[in-house]
C-alpha cells in the first residue's frame, strides 16, 4: 500500500546529510457495514442474561410448585396476571388501568421532583463549590442529610404541605438533591486553574462563567450526581406512592398487597426495575451525550 | 517619548499563613511598542510570575505594571496569554473555542459575519483554518499550541504574553512554530512577551533577551540586545557573528554566572 507523503518545509539537521523531513499520514481505516459481526456483538450480550433467566425461572418454577408454597411460581404469574404483563396500556375504569400508565404516572412525579432537584441542585453545588469555607461548612451536613431515608421525610412532607402529591415530589426532591449538589460542588472546585484564568483575561462576567466554562466543565462531575439522584428518585417514588395513594406504581403494589394478589406485585417489581435501569442508562446516555468532549481530555 | 509598557519597580510576595517567600523583587523593565522580548532563566526562578503579574493574574506587592502609562492590576483581553500548557476549552471546537474570545472581546463593535472572518482570518494565521470543527482532543500538541496563539491574536491585544508556548512540542515542530511566530509579528508588529527555556528560540526571536537570576527573590540580571537584521533565517544565522555573540552570552549567563544550584533555601 503507498501511503501519499506530504513534504514539510521543516529542514533536518541531523549528524548525517541532511533531509527534508516528510510527514506521512496514516490512512483511516475504512469502515465497512459488517452484519455478520454486528449480529455476533448482539448474541453475545443479549444471550447470556437470557440464558440466565431462563435458569431462574425454571429454579424459581420448581422451588415454589409445591402445593402449600408461600409464593407462586412463574407459571401462575403468567395464569393470573397475563393482561398485566401483555398490555402495559389498557383501560377499564378509572383505577383499573395497566401498569404503562400507571408507570407514567410515577415518572410525572419524578420528573417534577428530580428536575427541580437537578436545577436547584446545580446551583447550589456551583455556589458552594465556589467558596472553601461554605464547602467546609456545609459538606458534613450534607452527608448527613443524604443518609436520610425517603420515608424518613415523608411525614414532615405531609405536615408541611397538607396534600399527598406535593408531599410526593418533595420527598422526591429532597431525597435525590443531595449527590446533585455534593457532586457539582467538587466538579466546581475541580475546575483547573486555567479554565479560570482564560476566564479572567477575557473578563467573562458571573453568567457567562457560570454556563461557559463552570457548568461545561464540571458536567461529568453533575452527571455522575444525576445519575445517583435519578436512581434515589425512582427508589422514593414508589415509596411515597405506598403511603400517599393515587394511581402510581407504587400504590398499585400496596393495593394488591391489600387484596392479596401476589402475582400483580411480582410483574410490579419487574416493571420497576426495568423503568429504574431505563431511567439510569437515559441520564448516562444524556451525561455522554453533553461531556463528549470533556472526559476524553 | 515614554515606554509602551513599563514595569515599575515590581516584587512579589507569595504569603500563606505565616510563611511568606519574596519570588520576585525590584524588576525594572520597559518595553516598546512592536518590540519581541524574551525572559529567560532557569526553572522556578517566577517567570510564571512575572508573566501573571502583567497579566494581572496576579497581584503585584510593590511597585506598578503601566501599560500606556495606565496602571493594570486585573487581567483583561488587551494582554492575552498563551497559557504554557495551551488552555485551550476541551468541550469546545477549534472554531468555538476562538469564538469564544472573539465574541467577547468584539461583542458590539463587529457584526456576526465580521466576527466569523475574523476568527477565520485568525485560523488561518496559524494554519489551523482546516481543523475548524475538530476538538482539541482529536488534534496535536503543535496544533493545540497554534490555535491558543490564535485565540490570544484573535483579542487582538497590546501585548501577546507567551508562558513557554512552544515547550511541550517535538523540535521539528517547534522549529515550524518559531517560523511562524515570526512572520506573524513581522506581520502584525505586536508586543510581544516570551518566556522560554531555549537559548537559540530567545536568540533566534527577540529583540532583546531578559535574563533572570535565580530563585528566591530573582530579579533581572541582564538585559541582551540581539542586533540581528529581520526577517532572520536559522539556516543563515547558525553561522552568523552576531548571533553566535548573543548565544554565548546568554549561555556564559546562565551557565556560568547564574548556575542552577538545587534547593536554595
Ligand atoms: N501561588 C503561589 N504561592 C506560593 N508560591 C508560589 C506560587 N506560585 C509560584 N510560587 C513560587 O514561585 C516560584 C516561581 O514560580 P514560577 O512558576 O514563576 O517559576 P517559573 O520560572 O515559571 O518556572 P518554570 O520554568 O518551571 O515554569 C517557585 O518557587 C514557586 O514555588
Ligand atoms: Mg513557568
Amino acid at each position: 500500500m503507498s501511503l501519499p507523503a506530504t513534504k514539510s518545509d521543516v529542514v533536518v539537521a541531523g549528524p548525517f546529510k541532511p533531509r527534508s523531513a516528510a510527514i506521512v499520514p496514516l490512512a483511516a481505516q475504512p469502515r465497512r457495514f459488517d452484519p455478520r459481526g454486528l449480529a455476533i456483538k448482539v448474541a453475545q450480550s443479549v444471550l447470556p442474561p437470557l440464558v440466565v433467566i431462563a435458569i431462574l425461572l425454571g429454579l424459581w418454577q420448581a422451588a415454589f410448585s409445591g402445593p402449600d408454597s408461600s409464593l407462586p411460581p412463574p407459571s401462575e404469574v403468567w395464569a393470573q396476571s397475563r393482561d398485566l404483563i401483555v398490555e402495559p396500556f389498557f383501560v377499564h375504569g378509572s383505577q383499573d388501568i395497566g401498569l404503562g400508565w400507571r408507570v407514567l404516572v410515577s415518572l410525572e412525579r419524578v420528573a417534577y421532583g428530580f428536575g427541580l432537584a437537578a436545577i436547584v441542585g446545580v446551583l447550589i453545588g456551583a455556589l458552594i463549590g465556589q467558596s472553601v469555607w461554605a464547602m467546609r461548612g456545609l459538606d458534613p451536613i450534607f452527608q448527613v442529610l443524604r443518609t436520610v431515608p425517603p420515608l424518613a421525610w415523608l411525614p414532615l412532607s405531609l405536615a408541611a404541605f397538607l396534600d399527598s402529591r406535593p408531599s410526593a415530589i418533595f420527598v422526591i426532591f429532597i431525597t435525590s438533591i443531595w449527590p446533585v449538589i455534593i457532586n457539582t460542588a467538587v466538579g466546581i472546585r475541580n475546575i483547573p486553574q486555567d479554565y479560570r484564568n482564560v476566564a479572567l483575561v477575557l473578563r467573562l462576567n458571573h453568567v457567562e462563567y457560570f454556563f461557559k466554562i463552570m457548568v461545561p466543565a464540571a458536567a461529568p462531575y453533575i452527571f455522575s450526581g444525576l445519575k445517583i439522584g435519578v436512581g434515589l428518585s425512582w427508589l422514593a417514588i414508589v415509596a411515597a406512592e405506598m403511603l400517599t395513594g393515587g394511581v402510581g406504581i407504587g400504590f398499585f403494589i400496596w393495593d394488591a398487597w391489600n387484596s392479596s394478589r401476589l402475582t400483580d406485585i411480582i410483574v410490579a417489581l419487574v416493571y420497576i426495575g426495568l423503568v429504574g435501569f431505563m431511567l439510569d442508562k437515559l441520564v448516562s446516555f444524556l451525561g455522554a451525550l453533553v461531556t463528549r468532549g470533556t472526559s476524553s481530555n | 517619548m515614554t515606554a509602551y509598557l513599563k514595569l515599575d519597580h515590581i516584587g512579589k510576595t507569595f504569603t500563606r499563613g505565616s510563611a511568606s517567600t519574596e519570588v520576585l523583587r525590584d524588576i525594572r523593565l520597559t518595553i516598546d511598542k512592536g518590540e519581541y522580548v524574551s525572559i529567560i532563566g532557569h526553572s522556578g526562578c517566577g517567570k510564571s510570575t512575572l508573566l501573571n503579574l502583567v497579566a494581572g493574574l496576579t497581584e503585584v506587592s510593590q511597585g506598578a505594571v503601566l501599560l500606556e502609562n495606565q496602571e493594570v492590576n486585573a487581567p483583561g483581553p488587551d494582554r492575552a496569554v498563551v497559557f504554557q500548557n495551551h488552555s485551550l476549552l476541551p468541550w469546545l471546537t477549534v472554531y468555538e473555542n476562538v469564538n469564544l474570545a472573539v465574541s467577547k472581546v468584539f461583542s458590539g463593535r463587529k457584526t456576526r459575519a465580521e466576527r466569523h472572518d475574523w476568527i477565520m482570518e485568525n485560523l488561518t494565521l496559524v494554519q489551523m483554518a482546516h481543523a475548524r470543527d475538530k476538538r482539541p482532543s482529536e488534534i496535536s500538541g503543535g496544533m493545540k499550541q497554534r490555535v491558543g496563539i490564535a485565540r490570544a491574536l484573535a483579542m487582538e491585544p497590546k501585548i501577546l504574553l507567551l508562558d513557554e508556548p512552544f515547550g511541550a512540542l517535538d523540535a521539528l515542530t517547534r522549529a515550524h512554530l518559531q517560523d511562524q511566530m515570526m512572520e506573524i509579528h513581522a506581520r502584525l508588529g505586536n508586543t510581544i512577551i516570551m518566556i522560554t527555556h531555549d537559548v537559540d528560540e530567545a536568540v533566534l526571536l527577540s529583540d532583546r533577551i531578559v535574563m533572570m537570576t535565580n530563585g528566591p527573590t530573582a530579579t533581572i540580571g541582564e538585559v541582551l540586545d540581539v542586533p540581528l537584521e529581520r526577517p532572520r533565517n536559522r539556516i543563515a544565522l547558525a553561522s552568523d557573528r552576531t548571533y553566535l555573540r548573543c548565544r554565548e552570552a546568554v549561555l556564559k549567563f546562565l551557565y556560568e554566572r547564574h548556575r542552577f544550584v538545587e534547593a536554595a533555601e
